[in-house]
């Protein structure tokens, strides 16, 4: 019609709420992987991980947002936290928790960005997302209990055997 | 919203974790980092699944988080062994196998 660009074309609210959550994202990963205290490097973690579910609700993945915060920050997280607990881990963080390879790993990180960038920015350049990409539950289940069935009877099956294979590895005798 | 905002931002996570698996000396720490880079590909298939509309990438996301899950379990009870063997998982002192 004309060249009025709607707001509402936009999507202004999402923008900005993915500008926030992406800083928030990157800015507690980046702690987690150079602070000195595990104990913060896991609370620095949940704040990742939140963040990522957030981005789930904006995608419009509404069963995979929640199953992130439930099983995430629910019951991996606090794994990490008997796991720091019974490994003893100094209260108020070590003097340095780097090996002598951090300035090759930062190289590598860095040249793998930049391999991945210039990839991703090649082949999706300016490709929009569409506007309303809501997927139900109901959705996600019906495809769980129709085409996935059997990967989803697999995964708990290996589920049993991470449960059953920790209690034997960490079990005391 | 672009596809690349999100696809880069799970650029920039995955290899915050590579750096993390890299240099971290703390043996919860590498796994840690671990579930960075399971959280970026989980980034990239949801979006995938948004813009191709398609369902399996949210089945796919929910199998790897299911995995990554098995995964923490198993792995903390390791370190937890390796803790309980030799009172330090400190990894420069897990070089048994070096040399």
């Amino acid at each position: 019609m004309s060249n009025v660009v709607l707001a509402a074309d936009l999507l202004v609210a999402q923008n900005i709420a993915f500008g926030l959550i992406a800083l928030v994202i990157i800015g507690a990963a980046l702690r987690v992987v150079t602070t000195n205290d595990v104990v913060h490097a896991a609370l620095y973690l949940v704040l990742v991980l939140a963040g990522v579910g957030g981005l789930y609700f904006i995608l419009g993945a509404e069963f995979v947002g929640t199953a992130q915060i439930l099983v995430y920050i629910g019951a991996i997280i606090v794994l990490f936290l008997f796991g720091i607990m019974l490994t003893r881990a100094p209260i108020g963080g070590e003097a340095d928790l780097d090996n002598d390879q951090r300035w090759l790993g930062g190289l590598i990180a860095v040249l793998l960005l930049a391999i991945l960038g210039y990839t991703l920015i090649d082949r999706w350049d300016d490709s929009q997302l569409p506007a309303d990409t809501v997927v139900t539950t109901a959705q996600v289940s019906d495809a769980i209990f129709s085409t996935y069935l059997l990967p989803f009877e697999v995964i708990s099956v290996l589920l049993l055997a991470a449960l059953v294979g920790a209690i034997v590895v960490a079990r005391r005798d | 919203m672009l596809l690349n905002q999100f696809l880069l931002l799970a650029a920039v996570l995955f290899c915050i974790g590579v750096y993390g698996v890299l240099a971290r000396r703390n043996g919860v720490m590498v796994l840690m980092s671990i579930e960075l880079i399971l959280n970026a590909v989980n980034i990239n298939l949801v979006a995938f699944a948004a813009m191709n509309d398609d369902i399996s990438g949210h089945v796919f996301a929910l199998f790897v988080i299911a995995v990554a899950a098995a995964e923490v379990g198993v792995g903390l009870a390791i370190i937890l062994l390796i803790y309980r063997n030799r009172a330090s998982i400190d990894l420069e002192d897990a070089d048994l196998m070096k040399g």
